[in-house]
């Protein structure tokens, strides 16, 4: 039911996007992510973008689970 | 699909999980409060990742699980309503109320429609101006605020056949409820994802202050949730609970401010009914006064009474976490995702449902 799968902004239209979920077109309300921008990526769940992805904080993360395996690995 | 893959990569799976392996020493068991947790844990085998000292248990993080047979009932004498069009999101339509299911009420010629979002409620309110429109609205915080918006664009619309049955649920204060029970034994706890990337990590606080137990909000692909279970391993190990989050690129710790707001300027905190935990203080959303004209509850009164769960059914006590899918003893026999007894088996991300897809017996 809290299923959010990411989408890539294609244009903005006011409160509406054209986004590409997972190579479909889609109309979807970004009513609640403001600032937005064509080429975000956004979690969309129901229909809305409910929060936009952090690219560099996604970088991090996977650079700590190489690191932390990598540290398991040595040990 | 970019964010989704990198998360999925199974060499780093493994060495995450070896790493868990090497520094679990004490028994310690955690919940997955969200369904989707529990649907991905059974989906990816992660569980056969985990050492035997990790056990993971269900939580009540499933919004049509916990929807109680009265609000069922409600929402099928909705449906009966003259020139009442019901609109409802996936399996709500097959859980069994007191005596019947919204399914069967369609059947008899209610006019039940399923919808993907509340967008679509209100074009059938547009394309059926003589009819009022229901949207039954359950979920958690992460559909909260796509609810709020859509009563919000109503009004914009001038649509007047256009309301809400709100069944929307709070996540913290149930957690709370499950934590003061003390009936089961938990030592940490996989905070949900999407819930979290509206209200942040900063409403999990008093969970270590409060409770001693730690917590780590996860995504929903297999390196997030074994991340997060490696978070939970070292706090339960050094005996530091903390407040973490596994999921850095969705979520921040104050969450979407637009989204919070729209929640607050639509809905107030109201007592709730959960089914199988019963009512909990402040952990439901009603509709503001000022937005009366679209709420379904006003027009559809309370008092419809619960009958309780159907015989035999333990929904209640997996929800809670204090009973695995295959310790009822209708599981897989009297109770199977075609011939559902209970909201678990019925909804994909029930716990029973997901061990019967997954085939984990025990």
């Amino acid at each position: 039911m809290c299923l959010a799968i990411p989408a890539r902004i294609i244009s903005i239209e006011g409160e509406d996007a054209e986004a590409d979920v997972g190579g479909v077109r889609r109309r979807i309300g970004i009513m609640l992510t403001p600032s937005v921008k064509v080429g975000d990526y956004v979690l969309l769940h129901t229909g809305y973008a409910i929060g936009v992805i952090d690219p560099a904080e996604a970088e991090e993360t996977l650079a700590l689970f190489r690191e932390l395996a990598e540290v398991s690995e040595i040990r | 699909m970019r964010f989704v893959d990198e998360f999925h990569d199974p060499v780093l799976a493994r060495k995450l999980a070896n790493r868990i392996q090497r520094a679990s020493k004490k028994p310690t068991r955690l919940m997955e409060f969200c369904g989707g947790h529990t649907h991905a844990i059974l989906r990816y085998g992660i569980r056969d990742l985990l050492p035997p000292t990790v056990t993971m248990s269900s939580g009540p993080g499933c919004p049509v699980c916990v929807t109680s047979p009265g609000d069922i009932d409600r929402a099928i004498r909705a449906a009966q309503t003259q020139e009442a069009i019901v609109a409802t999101y996936g399996d709500l339509v097959r859980v069994p109320g007191s005596r019947d299911s919204l399914e069967r009420a369609r059947a008899r010629g209610s006019d039940v429609r399923v919808i993907y979002s509340a967008l679509d409620a209100l074009s059938i309110a547009e394309q059926h101006p003589g009819s009022q429109i229901v949207l039954l609205g359950i979920g958690f915080e992460t559909t909260a605020p796509t609810v709020a918006a859509s009563i919000l664009e109503a009004r914009r619309r001038g649509l007047k056949n256009y309301r809400v049955l709100s069944l929307l649920k709070l996540t913290p204060p149930v957690m709370r409820a499950l934590l003061a029970s003390g009936e089961t034994r938990i030592d940490g706890i996989v905070c949900p994802g999407h819930v979290s990337v509206v209200i942040g990590t900063l409403p999990y606080d008093f969970i270590p202050r409060d409770f001693g137990v730690g917590c780590a909000v996860s995504g929903f692909e297999p390196l997030d949730i074994l991340r997060a279970i490696d978070v939970l391993v070292q706090q339960v190990e050094s005996g530091t609970p903390a407040v973490a989050n596994a999921y850095p690129r969705a979520v921040a710790a104050n969450g979407n401010r637009t989204a919070r707001s729209l929640i607050e300027e639509v809905f107030e905190p109201c007592d709730a009914a959960w089914r199988g935990i019963g009512v909990v203080p402040g952990s439901g959303l009603a509709i503001r006064p000022e937005f009366a004209a679209f709420d379904a509850s006003a027009v559809l009164g309370f008092g419809v009474e619960d009958a309780g769960e159907p015989a035999g059914c333990r929904c209640g006590d997996v929800l809670r976490g204090s009973l695995t899918p295959s310790e009822c003893s209708l599981y897989g026999t009297g109770c199977t995702p075609e011939h559902p007894v209970g909201p678990c088996m019925v909804s994909q991300e029930g716990a029973c449902a997901a061990h019967y897809a997954y085939g984990a017996g025990s």
